[in-house]
């Protein structure tokens, strides 16, 4: 059947001559990716092996190729590292275990209204992000409807505050990412045709048999794809750490951010950025490799 | 650029076409001839390489080697759209954002004729569906989509009309319809039919002539009735209706006929209808010219004796026996059930006997199976 | 022929109960999980009518005085200008760009396909910090200062890879022979396209058109990495969450939500119109 699929899908696509309208069609877009993505990234690297210049003016680096800069970056942020990875981590979790359920449900329990309750899904995300990120911290402050009602139950304890906290942080992230993880989800389980559960039934599973057989090893992808979606970003982020924490809940985010505008150290902020980017391009290479769905892209 | 309704006309003809990939040839040095004003279908299983010579008339696709010509026009290496060839695809691909109107009068307003109205209403009428001129293919059902596709190629007058295996989506009453009413359009409008199908009973029914596709090559070519009654090989002898082929030897001769000793039974067949290349042959009998009688019967022609009926099954307008003979082979033996007698009984010893002129013979170094469904194709 | 009533036995109430919530547990958590997405919108359209001076943080009173004069506070305007022009600049160039690249991807066999399809995929493997961080160390390395255009160039680079993403998606679900079709009945590539292709692939275009607009006027740390003194929407509600977040800003984050809202509620109500057809 093999080369009758591959006579198939040449047959299909008709482009007789080698043209050059494909070259045409790339140049612009991949001009600018190459000058404002790959050149930046390139540039970063360089500046990561910069040393302060001998005038000492703030801001002011020569190329030295000083690789200890990493070392440094490293050993100085490591808390902050695995902060991020920690959080990242948890809310990823919490963002799968919160939305499985309601891709499922909308996926196979929502008739009709499947399209919008999709919409639905999506449009919290259309206010701003940081509007609905500083609602969390409103909700959840002082003055909110949330801290009341459980300081009185005795749930938690009079002094402790919800806001400012580990907590806090992980909770926002959970919320901003929650998309992120649901639609991908949602994608794949709407994918398997209903008869599929339907003969799983018929050979004597139950329930929860038939989601742990069947249900969710053909929803993988999905989970895949929405754990990916959400980790990196979340590895990265800084906002959440910044409104909704406090300076014991800083991220690998805050700190390059507050490296490259406060204390205008570039070669730091540099090696920090870079090291991110390897951890996450591991972590996505390996637990890729282990999920077995290459095709992401 | 050629215009579709010049004088590009006349036969088609295919000279030496291959199509290659880099493992194999799809289209295998073909050449053939189809004479204007036909209706000429391409017949064989998936993979023969049928679509691919389709595709390369229609210009879909480039030979890797050989010419294309439409009377004396060579239009090999001319674009689809400049070549006066129009297609009904097998998914019939109507335009899905564009009205009923508006697919049919594509080819047309392409070719920059302003004035489109009279020819789309003609179509129209021709196919049936004046009605449905604003509406859009998807709300019209496979069969109402199959006319349109087919009034949309055919508004245009082209030398020559392709059709992709386009009844292959629709259900058994629809497409023998459909069949009639294709071979109807193509004798009114006059124009040069090339259907491509898998469906031999199709091909047999509306076309003029039949070319058997195998494996890129055309096995055997000519008119339904010559490819059905005298087949060259075990391929077409299976893949037209059914055919029993039998392990013989040619033994002897005697005037027009060859006598061939089947498993110690001699029959006869007519030299005119052998193509086997030395003494070995595969006898071949189709199962409907066969009759069948209980051992002691006494009917005339060839015959072959010691069979047991170990299967019958009743059709209603047939009844099909499977006979297994003294040497093992189950022979099929369709009845005609015409003559208000039962049908003979499982476990029954029988007779077979036929015309001889019926019989013919083929090369008895083939493939006994080639070209029939018990053959798993690729 | 009779029918007999046979009597259907009940069962008590809270084993009744109990079975239809495990039959709906799923659509219950379903309520339940829409409650919780829409919180913090309920929460912020509520504020947006909160009669306070400058800081949003207790509720004073109900008014409409926010909805009526939404640039009383002339910062918030400003902000959000700046976000609908950044917005539509990147999101026309990006969508441009992505559009041919997507062309180029879907619809050409060249060499370097691969590796084109990796370079796509790289900035949405980046994260936010590295992307804008590395711009802004460029700008600076070439003397030129962050700002409005720095910011542009930014959203465009980023929206790119979606677009691509989007409208690749789009072509692959195109029937090539729909286009063999259209070259059959005497349309020259040029006209295929014309006629054929785009009109087949605009939903796609459009639909990423949108997606870019969104990421764009709701991105944060690139923008902040990169827009110098202008101020866009995120990064004045950022800015200001220390001091005091005009109530303002909720009727913009409110309308935002709704226009959202009602462009995508519109293209479904379309689109199922014209299936039922």
């Amino acid at each position: 059947m093999a080369f009758l699929q591959a006579a198939a899908k040449r047959a299909n696509s008709f482009t007789g001559k080698r043209s050059r309208l494909p070259y045409l069609l790339l140049m612009p877009g991949m001009a600018f990716l190459s000058i404002f993505f790959i050149l930046p990234i390139l540039n970063l690297a360089a500046t990561s092996t910069q040393s302060p210049a001998a005038s000492g003016e703030i801001g002011s680096y020569v190329q030295t190729f000083q690789f200890s800069n990493y070392v440094d970056a490293f050993l100085e942020s490591r808390e902050q590292f695995a902060r991020s990875f920690i959080y990242a981590t948890f809310a990823t979790l919490l963002a799968l275990a919160i939305s499985y359920p309601l891709a499922y449900a909308i996926a196979f329990k929502s008739g009709r209204w499947k399209n919008l309750l999709v919409v639905l899904v999506v449009a919290p995300f259309f206010t701003s992000f940081l509007l609905r990120t500083i609602a969390w911290k409103q909700i959840l402050g002082e003055n909110g409807p949330v801290v009341g009602p459980l300081r009185a139950l005795h749930i938690i304890g009079q002094q402790t505050t919800l806001t400012a906290s580990a907590f806090a942080v992980v909770t926002g992230m959970t919320y901003n990412f929650l998309p992120f993880m649901t639609l991908p989800l949602y994608a794949s389980l709407d994918r398997i045709d209903p008869r599929t559960l339907e003969a799983a039934g018929d050979l004597y599973a139950n329930g929860f048999t038939t989601f742990r057989k069947v249900t969710f090893p053909l929803s993988l992808p999905g989970v895949v794809a929405g754990t990916l979606l959400t980790f990196i970003p979340a590895a990265g982020d800084y906002v959440n750490a910044a409104i909704l924490g406090n300076p014991s809940t800083k991220m690998v985010g805050n700190v390059i951010d507050s490296r490259f505008f406060r204390i205008v150290d570039y070669p730091t902020a540099a090696a920090l950025s870079f090291m991110l980017m390897a951890a996450i391009l591991i972590l996505i290479t390996v637990y890729i490799r282990r999920s077995g769905t290459e095709e992401l892209i | 650029m050629a215009d579709a309704s010049t004088s590009s006309r006349g036969d088609l003809k295919l000279t030496r076409i291959t199509k290659s990939y880099s493992d194999f040839n799809a289209v295998d040095d073909l050449s053939l001839t189809i004479k204007e004003g036909s209706f000429f279908a391409l017949l064989g299983p998936s993979g023969c390489g049928k679509t691919t010579t389709l595709r390369m008339i229609a210009g879909l696709e480039e030979p890797t080697a050989g010419s294309i010509h439409i009377g004396t026009t060579d239009i090999t290496t001319m674009k689809p759209y400049q070549r006066p060839v129009n297609t009904v695809f097998q998914n019939y691909a109507l335009f899905p954002h564009l009205s009923i109107y508006e697919n049919i009068a594509f080819g047309l307003r392409r070719r920059g004729i302003k004035d489109v109205k009279s020819a789309v209403d003609k179509a129209l009428d021709l196919v049936e569906l004046p009605h449905l001129a604003d509406r859009k293919p998807n709300q019209l059902s496979g069969g109402q989509q199959q006319r349109i596709a087919l009034a949309r190629a055919i508004i245009n007058r082209p030398a020559l009309l392709l059709l992709d295996e386009p009844l292959g989506a629709l259900d058994l009453k629809l497409r023998r319809q459909m069949q009639i009413e294709l071979k109807w359009i193509q004798k009114e409008v006059g124009l040069t039919f090339v259907h491509v199908t898998h469906d031999q009973e199709e091909a047999m029914t509306m076309a003029d002539t039949v070319a058997l596709m195998h494996d890129g090559k055309i096995e055997q070519m000519g008119s339904p009735a010559d490819l059905y009654d005298n087949p060259k090989s075990a391929f077409v002898a299976n893949f037209l209706g059914q055919s029993n082929l039998i392990d013989g030897k040619i033994v002897d001769s005697d005037g027009d006929n060859f006598v061939v000793d089947l498993f110690g039974q001699k029959v006869s067949v007519l030299k005119s209808r052998s193509s086997a290349k030395d003494a070995s042959v595969l006898f071949g009998i189709r199962p409907e010219k066969l009759r069948i009688q209980p051992s002691d019967a006494d009917k005339p022609g060839n015959v072959l004796t010691g069979g047991r009926i170990v299967d019958v099954s009743y059709i209603g307008v047939s009844t099909q026996y499977q006979v297994e003979m003294p040497w093992g082979q189950e022979i099929m033996v369709f009845e005609q059930n015409d003559d208000g007698i039962p049908p003979l009984a499982k476990g029954d010893g029988v007779r077979l006997s036929w015309e001889p002129i019926f019989s013919f013979a083929l090369d008895g170094h083939e493939d006994a199976t080639a070209g029939s469904e018990v053959e798993v194709s690729e | 022929m009779s029918t007999v009533e046979v009597p259907v036995p009940t069962l008590p109430f809270g084993k009744r109960f109990t079975r239809w919530f495990g039959r709906n547990t799923i659509r219950i958590y379903a309520v339940v999980g829409f409650t919780y997405l829409f919180i913090p919108v309920l929460y912020t359209f509520a504020f947006s009518f909160n009669d306070s001076a400058k800081s949003n943080l207790t509720w004073v009173g109900f008014t409409f005085k926010n909805w009526q004069n939404p640039c009383g506070a002339p910062e918030v305007c400003d902000a959000l200008g700046n976000s609908i022009r950044i917005g539509l600049i990147a999101t026309t160039v990006a969508t441009i760009l992505g559009t041919m690249i997507a062309f180029a991807l879907g619809r050409h066999r060249f060499r370097g396909r691969s590796a084109t399809n990796t370079l796509i995929f790289l900035p949405m493997a980046t994260p936010e910090v590295v992307l804008g961080a590395s711009l802004l160390a460029m700008f600076l390395n070439f003397g030129i200062n962050p700002g409005f255009w720095p910011t542009v160039i930014a959203h465009i680079m980023f929206c790119i890879s979606f677009v691509v993403v989007t409208v690749k998606a789009r072509i692959a679900s195109l029937d090539p022979r729909l286009e063999q079709a259209a070259m059959d009945l005497y349309a020259n590539e040029r006209e295929t396209f014309r006629r054929i292709t785009l009109p087949l692939v605009a939903p796609g275009i459009a639909g990423a058109a949108l997606l870019a607009f969104s990421l764009s006027f709701d991105d944060f740390i690139i923008t902040n990495f990169n827009s110098g003194t202008i101020n866009t929407f995120p990064k004045f509600v950022y800015v200001s969450a220390g001091r005091g977040i005009p109530a303002q800003a909720n009727v913009v984050g409110s309308s935002m939500f709704f226009l959202a809202l009602f462009i995508v509620l519109t293209g479904e109500l379309i689109g199922r119109k014209r299936r039922k057809h």
